[in-house]
C-alpha cells in the first residue's frame, strides 16, 4: 500500500437489523488511488460506500480522512462528493443548478462557481445541457452530469456507486473509457463500487474484492488475476469462472507439487515443502490454461458437452469421465460440436492450489 | 377502413357520452335557460331576461351569501392545504405509528356529513358542550361558537378542515413518495440545510399535486352545506349562510325556480374561474 493512507477504516463494525453486517473492517487508500470495491450483489459493498459519505452510521471503529476521523462528521462536511447509481439529480433544477447547489450552499463566491462548472462542463463535454433539465438529457449525459456535480465540489474522496450499471452495455464501455480518461487526468482519489470485475479490471489502481461482508483480497488488478487469495477470488474474477477440481496432491522430483486427477498427473510449479497440511486439496487451472487436442493426444480424454462461442474465441464446456465438467479456451470460432471426443492438456506451470479452507497457493514469481 | 376506425372508438366513449350528455350538460344548460325565467316548482314560465341578475344583485341576502361563502373559501383551503402538507410531510416515513396516524388522519373523511356535525355539535355547542366545559373548568366564559356572527363561519372552517384532511393528505403522501431518496442523500452531501431541501428538492416535486389539491378543494368548498344547513340553518342572521343554502333556500322553500337557477349560474362561474387559476398559473410559469 501506497505511504500515508489517504482514507483508512479502523477495525469498522456495522450493525443491521441486529445482524452484524461488518465487523473489524480495516483497509487504506492511498492519496490519487482508484480504489474499486467488487463483489457480488449483497456483499455489503454499497454499505462500505454509504459509512464513508456519511448516509448509514459506523456501529464501531474508525473512519479516518487524512488522519482526521470523519465517521461522526455530518455527509456534507466531510470532503466526500458522490456519483449515485440513479444519479440521484436534482429534478426541477437545470444542469449548470445541479452543479451550483452544492457549491451555494458552501457559500463559494458566485464568480467561483461559475468558473467551476465551465470546467467540468468543458472536461465532461456537457456544455450543450447546462440549461437543461435533467429529465431531457440521455443516460450516458446524466451520468456525466452526475460526475460534473461530485467534481465541482473539489472532494479529497470522490465515491461511485455502480456508476454505470443503468447504461446500456454500448454506452457503459464508451463511458468506461472515458471514466479511465477522466480520472487520469484528475488524479482524484476515488473509491468506487462495482460488481462488474470488467469495470474492476480496467479501472481500479487497486481491488478490494469483497464477499459475505467480509474482504477476500486487496490488491492490484493483476495481483488479483494472477494471485488470487482464495477460491472465491479465483472463480469471481475472469471472463469465465476459474476451473476448481478436487484431487490428490503429491510431491514431485523436483520438490514442486503434482496434482492427480484421476491418474493423470499435473505437475505444478508450486514448491510442494511450502504448502501446509489439509484434509483435501482442489485444483485451479484457467479456461484459457487448458488446450483442446485430438482425443489421444492430450493428458486427459473428454467429451464435448456444450460450446459457447464469443466470435474471438469459444468456450467449450468439456465432461470427464468422471462426469465433471471443465472449461477450456479456443481462440477462434470452435468448430467442436456436442458429444465430440477430444483430448486435454493442462498448462500445470500455471496451475494454483487450494487447500479444504479454499486459501490459495501459488507458483513464486520468477 | 380509418374511417370504420374512427366509428369504432366513439362506440367505445358512446356510454360516457351519453350518461354525461344526459345528466351534466343538459341540465347545465336547462339551467341557463331557467334562469333567464320566471319560474316556479309548479310550472308556467315567463322569459324576463337578465331581470334575475340584476334582481340578484340588489339582494342583500344573496349579497351577504355570495361573501360568506367567499370567505369561507378563503379561509378554509388555505389552512386545510397547508395542514394537509404538513401532516404529509411528518407522516411520511416507515413504522407502525406513522401508519397508524395516516389511517386516523384519513378516517374523518369517511364520515358523512350527519354524523361529523353531530360529533361536532357535542363540541362546539354552548349548553353542555365538550369546549364549554372545558372553558367552564378553567374559569372562562364559554364561547359561542354556533351562534356568535364573528366565530360561526371560523368554526365552519375548522370543521371542515378535521372532516377533509384525509384526501389531500394522501394525494400529498403519494406525491412525496414518488421522490426518490437517494435525490435527498444528494441533497445531504451538498450541504442542503432542511429549509433549502425542501424549497428546492420536495416542493418543486410536489407543485403538480398542490396545484390540483388547490384546484379541486376550492371547487368542493364553494358548495359548502351539509355543515351550516344541519347545524346552524345558515344562522345566526344568515352569517353561515353560504351560496348553496340560499340556492336551497330559495328553490325549495320560496319556490322561486328561476331566480335560484341564476344564483347557481353565479357559483357556477365563479367555481369555473377558480379551477382554472391553478391551471393558467402552471401555464404561465411553464414549470412543474
Amino acid at each position: 500500500m501506497p505511504s500515508a493512507p489517504a482514507l483508512e477504516f479502523r477495525n469498522v463494525a456495522k450493525v443491521f437489523d441486529g445482524l452484524r453486517l461488518f465487523d473489524d473492517l480495516s483497509f487504506g487508500i492511498g492519496k490519487g488511488e482508484f480504489f474499486v470495491i467488487l463483489g457480488p450483489s449483497g456483499c455489503g459493498k454499497t454499505t462500505l460506500l454509504r459509512l464513508i459519505a456519511g448516509l448509514e452510521s459506523v456501529d464501531g471503529g474508525d473512519i479516518l480522512l487524512h488522519g482526521a476521523p470523519i465517521h461522526n462528521v455530518a455527509p456534507g462536511d466531510r470532503g466526500v462528493a458522490m456519483v449515485f447509481q440513479d444519479y440521484a439529480l436534482y429534478p426541477h433544477m437545470s444542469v449548470a443548478d445541479n452543479l451550483a447547489f452544492g457549491l451555494r450552499n458552501a457559500r463559494v463566491p458566485a464568480d467561483e462557481i461559475s468558473r467551476r462548472i465551465n470546467d467540468a462542463a468543458r472536461a465532461l463535454a456537457i456544455e450543450p445541457f447546462l440549461d437543461r433539465k435533467p429529465g431531457k438529457l440521455s443516460g450516458g449525459q446524466q451520468q456525466r452530469v452526475a460526475l460534473a456535480r461530485a467534481l465541482v465540489r473539489r472532494p479529497d474522496l470522490l465515491l461511485m456507486d455502480e456508476p454505470l450499471s443503468s447504461l446500456d452495455p454500448a454506452l457503459r464501455l464508451r463511458t468506461r473509457r472515458e471514466l479511465a480518461h477522466i480520472s487520469k487526468t484528475l488524479a482524484a482519489t476515488t473509491v468506487m463500487v462495482t460488481h462488474d470485475q470488467v469495470e474492476a479490471m480496467t479501472l481500479a489502481s487497486r481491488i478490494m474484492v469483497m464477499h459475505e461482508h467480509r474482504i477476500q483480497q486487496i490488491g492490484t488488478p493483476l495481483e488479483i488475476f494472477m494471485r488470487p487469495a482464495n477460491v472465491f477470488v479465483a472463480q469471481f474474477v475472469g471472463a469465465t469462472p476459474m476451473n476448481v477440481l478436487a484431487g490428490n496432491l503429491r510431491q514431485t522430483a523436483r520438490g514442486k507439487a503434482g496434482f492427480d486427477l484421476d491418474g493423470t498427473l499435473i505437475a505444478t510449479a508450486i514448491k510442494h515443502p511450502g504448502l501446509p497440511e489439509s484434509p483435501s486439496w482442489r485444483l485451479g487451472l484457467r479456461a484459457e490454461d487448458i488446450t483442446l487436442t485430438a482425443p489421444d493426444a492430450g493428458q486427459i480424454r473428454a467429451t464435448v458437452g456444450f460450446v459457447e462461442r464469443l466470435g474471438e474465441q469459444s468456450w467449450v464446456h468439456v465432461v470427464l469421465g468422471d462426469g465433471r465438467e471443465v472449461v477450456a479456451t479456443q481462440t477462434g470460432v470452435s468448430q467442436y460440436s456436442d458429444g465430440d471426443a477430444v483430448g486435454l492438456s493442462f498448462d500445470g506451470a500455471r496451475a494454483h492450489l487450494f487447500d479444504a479452507d479454499g486459501m490459495a497457493y501459488h507458483a513464486d514469481v520468477s | 377502413m380509418t374511417e370504420r376506425r374512427g366509428w369504432t372508438h366513439l362506440l367505445f366513449v358512446l356510454p360516457f357520452l351519453a350518461v354525461y350528455l344526459w345528466l351534466l350538460v343538459y341540465p347545465l344548460l336547462t339551467g341557463v335557460s331557467l334562469s333567464l325565467h320566471r319560474a316556479n316548482l309548479f310550472g308556467g314560465a315567463t322569459f324576463i331576461g337578465l331581470e334575475n341578475y340584476t334582481r340578484l344583485f340588489r339582494d342583500a341576502t344573496f349579497r351577504q351569501a355570495l361573501g360568506n361563502t367567499v370567505l369561507f373559501v378563503a379561509l378554509c383551503v388555505p389552512v386545510l392545504v397547508t395542514v394537509a402538507l404538513a401532516l404529509a410531510l411528518a407522516l411520511n416515513r416507515a413504522g407502525r405509528f406513522a401508519a397508524a396516524l395516516r389511517s386516523i388522519v384519513f378516517a374523518s373523511s369517511v364520515l358523512s356529513v350527519t354524523v361529523m356535525t353531530i360529533v361536532w355539535r357535542q363540541v362546539l355547542t354552548v349548553d353542555g358542550g365538550l369546549l364549554s366545559h372545558v372553558a367552564q373548568g378553567v374559569g372562562a366564559r364559554p364561547l359561542a361558537f354556533l351562534s356568535d356572527p364573528h366565530l360561526v363561519l371560523p368554526s365552519l372552517v375548522l370543521i371542515t378542515v378535521w372532516w377533509s384532511l384525509g384526501l389531500p393528505m394522501i394525494l400529498f403522501l403519494s406525491a412525496l413518495q414518488q421522490i426518490p431518496r437517494s435525490v435527498y442523500e444528494a441533497a445531504a452531501l451538498d450541504r442542503a440545510t432542511p429549509w433549502s431541501v425542501f424549497r428546492h428538492v420536495t416542493l418543486p416535486a410536489l407543485t403538480p399535486a398542490l396545484l390540483l389539491v388547490i384546484a379541486y378543494e376550492c371547487a368542493l368548498q364553494f358548495q359548502l352545506f351539509g355543515q351550516p344547513q344541519l347545524l346552524t340553518q345558515g344562522g345566526p342572521n344568515g352569517a353561515s349562510r353560504p351560496m348553496v343554502l340560499y340556492i336551497y333556500e330559495t328553490g325549495f322553500n320560496h319556490w322561486d325556480v328561476g331566480y335560484a337557477a341564476a344564483a347557481s349560474q353565479i357559483l357556477f362561474a365563479l367555481i369555473l374561474v377558480v379551477a382554472l387559476v391553478p391551471q393558467l398559473a402552471r401555464r404561465l410559469w411553464g414549470r412543474a
